[in-house]
């Protein structure tokens, strides 16, 4: 049995309601940690689902390595690694948004995610550039493809793959992109504050994640043994 | 004592337009729009399956062709398994009954709640479009390289619909961890918690850790199918087999999304009619802990003639007999706990009679399907078929009718007729033992799965699986029938009619849109029977 | 609320580690390491993901249950590579099958 409680906390009108707190939580800061826990577990689902294409590319290296080899030599170093600082940068601009939230700084808060996306923006472009290159180059897997070298067949899987990841991943941060600028609107109008700042916070955990995404794509597919060349 | 009236103020009053449904907030509401959403697809797939057993009745394939025959068999599993097993017992009564259990005002997130159905209905119309147009042809599993490169059927359509619907499983389990963890009432721990809920927080890792794979299994079969990309190819190098690993370590863990509510269900059943406290509560928690877990371990089970390593598949062998402890360790303790009970059979408890029989069958013959030596024998043939139909309708679809019926009064404030639902009860029990187990003779003697036509020699059994299988369809229509009937003519049910344990049952029957007036504060275990009446009320 | 809020300087270095290793990433993969270029880029990697988790994403500061969370993530995705290389990596070790 349970005995119910007279006053129940929820029902303490004299508590003030935040006009944020939604009905099912007993406060702000059930609801944060709630919605913390709720991210998490939804990136821990973007863990695995990244995650099967890993499985993928794992077992083509061990099968196909020089194919893996000329393929990822095939790709622009400087600009997958000009993409992993513009990342990481944007991983620290978005950090610095979140603390800008936390202390209340209105204006800060909206430069930084200007920041933010901006350098995704960056991302998506160099992105595109190197996309456009493979279809000049007839490197798209498919009906057009085109190798010259040994190997054809496995050097297309190995580009399935990278454009499967990169493509998927691309697509994360142009999602990304649609939560900053959700996020923008948001904090112009002045709507977070230290008390409320969990669309920020949460949106900064998927904004991290799409950086760490790329922190291992990065290595797997532009730096396979490149000493030789 | 029962009152006369169902109760003025409750969910189900509040709001009567369209709208005050379809932009529900409130999980008991959205319970509904989902119970007859799968209704609605355990219907068709029951369709495909009055089918298949037609045309199996006879040994040549005359009721249609071949190709057909394929596409019916791959519909009534996509069907079965996405659109109405996995979503049926979380999301209908674990969503209605979770945040009551914890003595919550709704779950963590009710606007994703809402969103995960609406996903549901979005990947189930891909699906029928699948179907109208014409099915698929693939089987459920979606083989490659028939699924990229051959078959010339929806599997696109299909495989959009199945990648959607995860979504839905996702936000559901999603949901359900974080309501579990962050919003349980004063003084319910977690070793308080009804068995129940332990089932679905269990169930919900496999939906978090599971599910993403198998979409990204369905996303890369339509991108190799659309854009021929080889990945799976073997013209290009590539592996069917990798395929099938990526689609089983989901496949796999799902049938434990399937089976873990089902058994949280046996535990507030039989606690409640054998008016006793779960006999070794910590143990059947931890054993869904250890099944979810556990689960993972033992997918290439599904693959062990498909041409990976001797050596993978003595691991995975291996792992196929451990996972099989937790289970049986929770059977023990249910027969444990009817033991020495002051057994009550009502309608509920019938089914978990059915339950614990039928699941154990079920589960004693996968073990023939975990030894390598037997599962070449036994690979492909209706001996699997009749093994998963065991645990999925044995198992799962009995527990969710026990629990269907258990919280029926609950959900509407009303009793149905006792009498047609023991009825109800043994007509589906007969029936499904009918349909299934022929199959496992037939499976012994070597009918392969998947074939329309067969040597005559099959023809007695399979007669008889058909004909089980109508009088399991008539066990089903019943139900169908008496519960409707209830919600106009039943006897008001009042609070709690089994005088069970629980939150959920110290609230009016149907309950308050908020749930409970004022929030409960827990101070006792979830069984205490001792301290109730023996009888119900 | 009391959340624990990061100093500038602390993000600023993590970053500065982060640009660091990723120089160091690129430089090893010019170096002839052999069967140990894989598994250096791979550290690398993991130990970025780690400063961004721990510190970007707050999971220093954060609950239990968070830590527990985000290791199963990785604990299952080890599970998916690990035990399908059992198959994998054994493949070619008899003649049996």
């Amino acid at each position: 049995m349970s005995e119910a409680v007279a006053h129940g906390h929820l029902d303490d009108g004299q508590r003030g309601h935040h006009p944020r707190l939604q009905h099912q939580f007993d406060d702000l800061e059930q609801q944060f940690e709630s919605s913390k826990l709720g991210m998490w577990l939804f990136l821990v689902t973007e863990i695995l689902f990244f995650g099967g294409l890993f499985m993928a590319y794992t077992l083509y290296r061990i099968w196909y390595y020089d194919a893996f080899v000329a393929g990822s030599n095939e790709l622009d170093i400087t600009l997958g690694a000009l993409n992993t600082a513009v990342l990481i940068f944007s991983s620290l601009t978005m950090a610095m948004g979140v603390r800008s939230a936390q202390l209340g700084h209105r204006k800060a808060l909206v430069n930084w995610i200007i920041l933010t996306m901006i350098l995704g923006m960056v991302f998506l472009v160099v992105k595109g550039f190197e996309y456009h290159h493979k279809y000049v180059m007839h490197h798209i897997p498919g009906a057009y493809f085109q190798w010259d070298g040994v190997n054809g067949n496995q050097v297309q899987i190995f580009l399935s793959i990278y454009f499967c990841l990169t493509g998927l991943h691309a697509t994360h941060m142009v999602v990304g992109l649609g939560i900053m600028t959700w996020l923008l609107v948001g904090a112009i109008r002045g709507k977070y504050s230290p008390q409320w700042y969990t669309p920020v916070e949460i949106a900064g955990l998927y904004w991290h994640f799409v950086d760490i995404v790329w922190i291992f794509l990065f290595p797997m597919l532009y730096l396979v043994n490149r000493h030789a060349h | 004592m029962h009152t006369q009236e169902l109760p003025r103020d409750n969910y189900l009053t509040s709001g009567h337009s369209l709208a005050s449904w379809l932009l529900t907030k409130d999980h008991k509401r959205i319970a509904l729009l989902y119970l007859i959403s799968i209704t609605a697809f355990f219907i068709l797939g029951g369709l495909m399956a009055v089918l298949i057993r037609i045309e199996l009745a006879t040994p040549q394939g005359d009721l249609v062709a071949a190709e057909t025959y394929n596409k019916v068999f791959t519909m009534h599993g996509v069907l079965m398994i996405f659109f109405f097993l996995i979503p049926s017992i979380p999301a209908v009564l674990g969503n209605f009954l979770i945040p009551m259990m914890i003595g919550a005002k709704d779950l963590a997130f009710p606007r994703l709640n809402l969103l995960s159905w609406y996903i549901y209905v979005i990947g189930a119309l891909f699906t029928l479009y699948a179907v109208v147009v014409g099915g698929v042809d693939t089987g459920w599993t979606f083989y490659t390289p028939y699924s990229t490169t051959v078959s010339n059927t929806n599997v696109l359509a299909t495989g959009i619909g199945v990648f959607i619907a995860g979504f839905s499983s996702i936000l559901t389990g999603l949901n359900f961890i974080v309501t579990i963890h962050r919003m349980r009432a004063p003084g319910l721990t977690w070793f308080r918690l009804p068995l129940f809920v332990w089932a679905h927080y269990a169930t919900s890792i496999i939906q978090i850790l599971g599910t993403p794979v198998i979409a990204i299994t369905v996303l890369l079969l339509a991108l190799e199918r659309a854009f021929h990309l080889g990945i799976f190819d073997p013209a290009f190098g590539g592996d069917p087999v990798l395929f099938q690993h990526l689609f089983w370590f989901y496949s796999h863990p799902a049938v434990y999304i399937m089976i873990l509510p089902s058994m949280g269900i046996m535990s507030e059943v039989i606690a409640c009619f054998s008016r006793k406290s779960i006999f070794g509560y910590s143990f059947v928690a931890f054993s869904s802990l250890a099944i979810a877990v556990f689960g993972f371990l033992v997918w290439a089970h599904h693959m062990f003639v498909a041409g990976p390593s001797v050596y993978a598949a003595m691991v995975f062998s291996f792992l196929s007999f451990s996972v099989a402890i937790p289970s049986a360790v929770k059977v023990f303790n249910w027969t444990a706990t009817l033991y020495k009970g002051s057994i009550q059979v009502q309608a509920p408890l019938l089914y978990a009679f059915g339950f614990i029989g039928l699941f154990t069958i079920g589960g004693l013959t996968g073990l023939f399907l975990a030894t390598l030596g037997t599962d070449v024998h036994f690979h492909d043939t209706y001996f699997v078929v009749a093994h998963f139909h065991y645990i999925m309708v044995g198992g799962a679809i009995f527990g969710y009718m026990a629990g269907l019926h258990f919280w029926w009064p609950k959900i509407t404030g009303r009793m149905y007729s006792e009498l047609w639902a023991k009825i109800a009860a043994v007509v589906i029990f007969v029936g499904f033992n009918l349909t299934f187990f022929p199959q496992f003779l037939l499976g012994y003697l070597g009918m392969p799965r998947r074939y329309h036509a067969y040597p005559a020699e099959f023809q007695a059994l399979n007669v008889l699986s058909s004909a089980g299988a109508s009088i399991l369809a008539i066990g089903y229509l019943i139900p169908g029938i008496y519960l409707l009937w209830s919600l106009t003519r039943g006897t008001v049910a009042g609070p709690n009619p089994w005088n069970a344990t629980g939150l959920e049952w110290e609230t009016q029957s149907p309950p308050l849109t908020e749930n409970f007036a004022v929030t409960p504060v827990v101070t006792e275990g979830a069984y205490e029977y001792s301290k109730r009446e023996m009888k119900l009320v | 609320m009391s959340h624990h809020i990061a100093t500038k300087g602390l993000y600023v270095s993590i970053f500065a580690a982060l640009m660091v290793l990723t120089a160091v990433t690129v430089s090893a993969a010019f170096i002839d390491l052999g069967a140990f270029g894989f598994s250096v880029a791979l550290t690398i990697a993991l130990v970025k993901a780690t400063l961004v988790i721990l510190f970007f994403m707050g999971v220093r500061w954060s609950s239990h249950l968070t830590w527990i969370t985000v290791a199963s993530g990785f604990f299952f995705l080890v599970i998916l590579l690990g035990l399908t290389l059992t198959d994998y990596l054994t493949r070619g070790w008899s003649t049996i099958a």
